[in-house]
């Protein structure tokens, strides 16, 4: 199967297929209110994730690259390469050196708290997506006040706001009122919401939050335009300028990610590493991170596909990603399993969410108007629970990394 | 009689701040229940601690980790530019309770360079305001003349980028300093074993800190111990004189005024 056609059937349904067939605006023209910074990253990162064959790296390309003290984008295409899977446990042992020069034993805890999940895009593999007729809510600031106290009591000190992409129904200020509200109780904050232009951006940090996050999903804006049917997000570039706006606007810190096995795992992995290159050499104070969230492999299903990502393929890619970037933040969602994480975070993963409930108004107690989760997790683990297996394994758990100022 | 590298009489001083310990801990990168064996094991009377760490009670509050009788450094990890380095330490003090604070301003997050102009410029508003202010510098000399100026209570300029573990990179320079400038020289980061402190200390540094070295060793309070011996050892060298270094071969007696005798 090639590249191109390469899809997890996993997320298609009759729905689906009938409205891919449709007429849809184009998604690489910016929309009247988006603003356009007329950066240069994103073609270079395309151009070149149009150049990296991954089938053209030897072993010894892949064993060069783990030896060197600092690592090009060169070696990042061999560390990505089909040619560095029988290296595995080399390169976890080059990355875990990394991580641990870099941070120590420590891992920063958090957990994401949905405040809304109205969503006016149509992303086929999502669960909050505007077809799906699923519960939405939204948190008032009552409600907010206590979904963040009920978090707080468990200790955590970082949260991650994250809300359906609705400008309309999660209005700019009304995400700044979440931030101003969370302020009272966590000392980071980072957003994980729909892009927004660098004024916005710039209110937000004045809100009090330091972080943001934009998945791409997929740098190949062919495939992106397949998946991405409608809404906001189905603007490519509009999405991929995000976190540069982000920094324009005065964010400490960025993360990215592209979600692994939505289309050829390996390129996307590359651009996701290069576009955050290219932005922390633009802007050198800008914290990097990256998430790795992927879509699982269909379970018994008789097309094996090579482009799957399987346990060893997510391993390969976190690995990467620090042996490029040593110095990034790691994000290991809890969409994966607890035996995955503990051993992530030993190796590569600086960061990991805990007591995570991907519904509204979970967390507090009487929230009446309860919303659907976006996607199901499968590390259900309270903070307590996290805290003390982190320790059982020698590593210290910080439940803060930034002060806001 | 007594000898000139009697510890007891050896002190230095930072501000109003008295010390005997020329080694002071890091306390990032390795478990907080770990810091009371480290700090017992180098002799430390001085921790450092990113202020960023610190949190108000709760879960893994490194406060909470650090024995009482030492003094807390709290740094300013975290600051971008001056102003930030400015908020950061008064919070610091009022967290702390103390004057102290080394101020660390980066604005670039792969390598962790200080920014040696904001670094100035921190220097002059936190001296001002009574703080007893530690710059954490790249080891340049007008920089640090300046820093001087500002009020600053000592300089700790780097060996090795933060977290190589490469020691003295920078030896020249870091000697130009301890050299030139009237004020306590404290090698911090890029020391990575006992070896290289113990030459910090032999150059004339007034104190080494470190934290990497330590964190990723397999033994941490063993090596604490073993970076407090070598930063003795470098010191009594430093006191009792350093016999001088042949490039090579022995030397003549005096083979260009031996004429003065014939």
């Amino acid at each position: 199967m090639s590249a191109e056609n390469h899809i997890n059937e996993s997320i298609l349904n009759d729905e689906i297929r009938e409205h891919q067939r449709e007429n849809r605006i184009d998604h690489m023209t910016y929309l009247p209110d988006m603003e356009d910074i007329g950066s240069e990253v994103m073609d270079k990162v395309i151009a070149e994730m149009d150049r990296y064959d991954y089938d053209s790296y030897t072993e010894a390309d892949v064993r060069r690259a783990l030896v060197k003290e600092s690592r090009s984008l060169e070696d990042f295409k061999a560390l990505l390469s089909p040619a560095a899977m029988p290296l595995l446990e080399e390169m976890a042992q080059a990355a875990q050196a990394e991580t641990r020069k870099h941070f120590g034993n420590s891992i920063a805890m958090f957990t994401p708290v949905y405040i809304a999940n109205y969503c006016e895009n149509y992303c086929i593999y999502c669960g909050f997506n505007c077809h799906n007729k699923i519960k939405r809510a939204q948190l008032d600031e009552a409600e907010m006040e206590r979904e963040f106290a009920a978090v707080a009591e468990t200790g955590l000190q970082e949260i991650l706001i994250l809300t359906g992409e609705s400008r309309k129904k999660s209005t700019v200020e009304y995400i700044g009122k979440a931030c101003q509200i969370a302020r009272k109780y966590f000392r980071v904050i980072g957003l994980e919401v729909y892009p927004m232009n660098s004024d916005e951006y710039a209110y937000l940090q004045t809100c009090g939050a330091d972080y943001v996050t934009v998945f791409q999903e997929t740098y190949n804006s062919d495939k992106y335009e397949t998946l991405h049917l409608a809404g906001h997000k189905r603007i490519f570039p509009y999405r991929f300028n995000a976190q540069e706006r982000a920094l324009m606007g005065g964010m400490r810190g960025v993360g990215f990610a592209a979600l692994l096995g939505l289309d050829d795992f390996r390129k996307d992995a590359f651009a996701t590493g290069m576009h955050a290159y290219l932005l922390q050499k633009k802007y050198p104070h800008g914290e990097i991170a990256f998430s790795c969230p992927r879509l699982r492999p269909i379970i018994n299903n008789d097309k094996i596909n090579p482009m799957d990502v399987h346990e060893a393929q997510l391993l390969q890619v976190v690995c990467a990603y620090r042996l490029f970037m040593p110095f990034a933040s790691i994000t290991i969602s809890s969409r994966e399993c607890a035996r995955v994480r503990d051993n992530l975070v030993q190796i590569a993963a600086t960061k990991i969410s805990a007591g995570v409930s991907t519904g509204i108004g979970e967390h507090g107690d009487d929230v009446a108007d309860r919303g659907d989760e976006q996607f199901e997790i499968s590390d259900g683990r309270s903070v307590n629970e996290v805290y003390h297996a982190l320790e059982s394994n020698h590593l210290q758990p910080v439940m803060a990394e930034y002060i806001y100022v | 009689m007594e000898t000139r590298v009697d510890s007891k009489k050896d002190t230095w001083k930072l501000g109003d701040h008295t010390f005997t310990s020329r080694f002071i801990l890091g306390s990032g990168k390795y478990s907080l229940d770990l810091i009371r064996a480290a700090v017992e094991h180098a002799g430390a009377q001085i921790v450092t601690m990113a202020l960023r760490r610190a949190n108000e009670g709760g879960l893994a509050n490194i406060l909470d980790y650090i024995p009482e009788e030492v003094a807390v450094l709290p740094n300013t990890s975290g600051a971008r530019n001056a102003q930030e380095a400015v908020r950061i330490a008064r919070l610091a003090r009022e967290v702390c309770g103390s004057d102290l604070i080394k101020i660390e301003i980066m604005r670039d997050t792969k390598y962790l360079l200080p920014d040696n102009y904001e670094t100035v410029k921190a220097t002059e508003i936190l001296a001002k305001e009574g703080f007893t202010v530690m710059p954490y510098m790249y080891p340049d000399l007008n920089m640090a003349r300046d820093m001087a100026e500002a009020g600053a209570a000592c300089i700790m300029p780097l060996g090795a980028p933060i977290g190589s573990n490469k020691g003295l990179c920078t030896k020249e320079f870091i000697q130009i300093l301890i050299d030139e400038i009237d004020l306590p020289i404290i090698v911090d980061a890029g020391i990575g074993k006992p070896s290289q402190a113990c030459e910090a200390m032999e150059m004339g540094a007034a104190a080494v800190m470190a934290n990497t070295a330590i964190a990723t060793s397999g033994d941490i309070a063993a090596m604490a111990g073993a970076m407090k011996l070598a930063v003795e050892a470098g010191r009594a060298a430093y006191l009792a004189g350093m016999g001088s270094v042949r490039a090579k071969g022995g030397s003549a007696s005096s083979p260009l005024t031996g004429y003065l005798r014939d």
